[in-house]
């Protein structure tokens, strides 16, 4: 069977930049700093792609949530090689408090609108570390889900899932059609060469608002304050294991 | 009549300001005209050509304001998100694939990074789409020179090499079937392309090029003969633009004339041979080699555009490619800065983190402001172009020699800041040393440069002088000319700015800065004119004056660029405003010093004593073949 493939893209502050946080707490600084598509979903574009061109997968599209400039990270998924890209546009500042499960219910209603049979995410975002959204997708959907995957293999009508786990390496078997979130070393991502960038361009984008999808994404949790962690005290050097233990006892360890 | 016959006075006698009578009428009256003249100027003001050119206007006093205000914005939305997109491919590569110190030590591109350039599809970035280029823009291309500039200098040579001067002349000149020849092979990388141009004899003189090309009997094949040197990608190339003289029957002279002619040659049509690569300062892994041409057979086909055309398709072919140099300049001065500040703002010395030492923080500024000059300019000149200006040399010219020497100047700085560190190669601060020094040189040697500069202005003033000159001859039909200057002239004495034109097209908080600039100009004309009446047409050898012009030029075209950009930030609201009006007001008021300390000396008598004292210094040099004094011991 062909797979449809739905590839979930966050827009992120890009992983180099220094992030500094607001004057005020409520945030981080976006304002002019770099931004790009979270690692791990590109990761799961590759994937998908990789899938394609193994003639496994008849067609990817990419989606991503946020703000006009989202636009611009589908652009990138376009010129990996996804066919077609969906936006579902949800402006600032509503975009800031959006959260997994708003994500994953609009995941879970283009699923079944574009007929997909496998979805792959990336196991989490870079910005909140959540790693809830292709879990809630999965189950919004009543699908079985393979998280933290480092290698897929499609065999008919199931898929081996190798799952990186604490202990090593856990192998499972979903049916599909199924969740997927890709975690580092599923692959290794192509980098978009400028004539697949030129070749994006005349990919389509279909814009979406969560009110045409039916979709109530306000959030269930609110943000009370974003702050630095508390800067790293400097440790001290001990020469050997009696001041060790000089040092415990008089810091009232021991 | 009062008022014309005190105007003709005022040009015949200028040696002494006229009476103040004058001044204060022309003062009232002036005011009321340069407005009138500016509302109703600005419907019909050209676009193109050195009337429209702000640094040539500068040559007659005159303020051109239309190519740089407000600061030229010729990408739309579309394209600025295209290039937006290909940024992180081309940074990838150099974070992943290239190695550049690996690339510096073994003198050589590994075929793994060329074939990584190959493959994120760098090769032929200006190239039209239907040969499978990439047929971007000249700003976009900038912003992917800047990359270059930030990493590795020499892959930005072999790329050059390669595009923007090996194969442009077939772009910008090559007929449809040469086109479809040779250009799909290049763009994919396939076949690689070099410049060949210079010679043992021939540097900056490039029409004393003595390679060969006779026609055989048949009329089928020219047969080349000669040697080029210092060619990048030389022992690479299997496509070149190579110049050679082709011997024309002169039918006036009856004698025969040689002429340059610009042929396109491929290393497989046999005879052409190249030698060891150079071993050079810098950019290193760049190939630089030496081509022969032995009895080499070039198809008639394979000459481009028409016999006679090389010197002209030479130097617009690198005229063509002058505007990337200062985007990728700008593009290593940002990163030198960045390096500069990241040791300024964490080593400590006496108990101090070093950027809170005056000494230091005045580097840090000057770099600042270097980038943002040079960044400027570089992105005034390809705007410009991409919004079809064609007469551009001379400010694609002051791009490179700023670019240049800015980067050169602020490497070293660089250097200085991290000290000993900075010295080590493992900082990587000492291999942009290295590959620098060469940008001075080619592609155009900076003093070759001033002169170009400086000469394109005086022709450009020269001419005006003329007309000037013949309306005295008929001053009643001329009178708008000659009231013109009158008011000029008089103005400038009383130390009053003609035009409110700059001031007008500037932030508030920029007009000082405005109208320092405004005087500027005004003194650059006069002292232009007042250099034309007392040499003439003799100008042209006076080097001493003309580098300073040059200079002054540089100087003045960069205030106007970065005036310009500091009033879009301010105008835009750029979070950045008030960061770049400290820039840019600081960059004028020091720009405006050199400028008066220039224009004075190329006519203030002491100064131009010492020149003539340079010229004998010199001569006893020479004649010495070294140090003319005495040692201190006599032996």
């Amino acid at each position: 069977m062909a797979l449809r493939v739905l590839v979930g893209c966050k827009r992120v502050i890009d992983y180099a930049v220094k992030v500094r946080v607001k004057p005020d707490k409520t945030g981080v600084v976006t304002d002019g700093v770099k931004h790009s598509i979270n690692p791990f979903d590109e990761i799961a574009i590759e994937e998908a792609v990789r899938l394609k061109e193994k003639k496994i997968a008849s067609e990817v599209v990419a989606i991503s949530c946020g703000p006009k400039q989202c636009q611009e990270t589908l652009r990138t998924a376009l010129a990996m090689g996804a066919d077609r890209a969906i936006h579902v546009e949800i402006p600032e500042p509503q975009s800031n408090t959006l959260e997994p499960l708003g994500v994953a219910k609009i995941f879970s209603k283009l699923a079944k609108e574009e007929d997909v049979n496998l979805i792959i995410v990336g196991k989490q975002a870079i910005d909140d570390d959540c790693n809830q959204t292709g879990q809630l997708t999965a189950a919004l959907l009543d699908w079985p889900q393979g998280t933290f995957a480092s290698e897929i293999t499609v065999e008919g009508e199931h898929m081996k899932v190798i799952r990186e786990i604490d202990g090593g390496l856990e192998t499972i078997k979903v049916k599909m059609p199924a969740v997927i979130s890709a975690d580092l070393r599923l692959n290794e991502p192509r980098y978009a060469t400028l004539p697949n960038i030129m070749k994006a361009k005349k990919k389509k984008i279909d814009v979406k608002t969560p009110a045409d999808l039916g979709i109530d994404i306000s959030p269930r949790t609110e943000i009370l304050s974003v702050e630095d962690p508390p800067v790293r005290q400097a440790g001290s050097k001990v020469e050997d294991v009696s001041e060790l233990v000089g040092k415990l006892k008089s810091h009232g360890f021991i | 009549m009062l008022m014309l016959r005190s105007a003709v006075k005022s040009i015949k006698l200028h040696k002494r300001p006229f009476i103040n009578l004058y001044a204060f009428q022309a003062h009232q009256l002036s005011s009321a005209i340069s407005l009138h003249n500016v509302k109703n100027s600005l419907r019909d003001l050209p676009h193109d050509g050195p009337e429209a050119s702000f640094a040539l206007g500068v040559y007659r006093g005159k303020i051109h304001t239309q190519q740089l205000f407000p600061f030229p914005d010729a990408l739309n939305d579309e394209l600025k998100e295209t290039i937006k997109l290909m940024i992180d491919p081309f940074e990838k590569f150099f974070r992943e694939v290239h190695d550049s110190s690996q690339s510096d030590l073994e003198e050589t591109l590994s075929q793994k990074s060329i074939d990584g350039l190959k493959e994120v599809g760098l090769m032929g970035l200006q190239v039209p789409q239907k040969y499978g280029g990439m047929e971007l823009k000249n700003t976009q291309y900038a912003r992917l020179c800047e990359i270059t500039g930030s990493h590795d200098l020499a892959v930005g040579i072999f790329l050059g090499a390669h595009q923007s001067i090996g194969y442009k002349g077939i772009v910008l000149y090559g007929n449809d079937k040469q086109k479809e020849k040779y250009l799909p092979d290049l763009v994919a990388g396939d076949k690689i392309a070099a410049f060949c141009l210079t010679e043992p004899s021939s540097g900056s003189d490039a029409n004393s090029i003595q390679t060969k090309a006779v026609l055989d009997e048949e009329g089928k094949h020219y047969i080349l003969n000669g040697n080029k040197i210092w060619i990048s990608n030389g022992g690479l190339a299997d496509v070149m633009t190579v110049f050679a003289q082709v011997p024309i029957n002169d039918e006036k002279s009856e004698g025969v004339s040689q002429k340059v002619t610009a042929f396109i040659v491929e290393r497989n049509f046999g005879g052409v041979t190249s030698g060891p690569p150079e071993k050079k300062m810098g950019i290193r892994s760049s190939n630089t080699a030496s081509v022969y041409f032995d009895n080499v057979k070039v198809p008639v086909e394979n000459v481009l555009s028409k016999v006679g055309d090389g010197f002209k398709i030479a130097m617009n072919i690198l005229n063509n490619g002058r505007f990337g140099m200062g985007a990728a300049m700008s593009g290593l001065i940002r990163m030198l800065l960045s390096r500069s500040i990241e040791h300024a703002n964490s080593r400590i010395q006496f108990q101090r983190k070093l950027i809170e030492y005056q000494s230091i923080q005045e580097k840090i500024a000057k770099m600042a402001i270097a980038h943002y000059a040079v960044e400027s300019v570089a992105y005034a000149v390809s705007n410009n172009m991409d919004k079809g200006i064609k007469e551009y040399q001379v400010e694609a010219a002051i791009s490179k020699v700023l670019g240049s020497e800015s980067a050169w100047n602020t490497c070293d700085e660089c250097l200085q800041i991290l000290g000993g560190i900075g010295y080590m190669r493992e900082a990587n601060i000492e291999r942009f040393m290295r590959d620098l020094r060469i940008f001075r040189i080619f592609e155009g040697t900076n003093d070759i440069l001033r002169l170009f500069i400086a000469l394109n202005g005086i022709q450009y003033a020269g001419k005006h002088l003329k007309e000037l000159q013949n309306a005295m001859k008929e001053p009643m039909s001329n009178l708008g000319t000659l009231w013109d200057q009158g008011i000029k002239r008089s103005k400038q004495f009383v130390g009053i700015s003609s035009s409110g034109e700059l001031v007008d097209n500037t932030a508030p908080q920029l007009r000082e800065s405005a109208s320092k600039i405004t005087q500027r100009i005004e003194e650059f004309g006069s002292t232009v004119e007042k250099l034309l009446v007392k040499y003439g047409r003799q100008i042209v050898q006076e080097q001493f004056i003309l580098t300073r012009l040059a200079d002054a030029n540089i100087d003045v075209y960069s205030m106007g660029a970065v005036l310009a950009r500091a009033t879009k930030a301010i105008n835009e609201n750029l979070s950045t405003a008030d960061h770049e009006l400290l820039l840019a007001t600081a960059f004028i008021e020091e720009a405006s010093d050199r400028v008066e300390r220039n224009l004075g000396s190329v006519i203030r008598k002491r100064n131009l004593k010492t020149f003539s004292t340079f010229s004998e210094i010199a001569n006893d040099v020479s004649r010495s073949e070294g140090v003319a004094t005495t040692r201190p011991l006599g032996f």
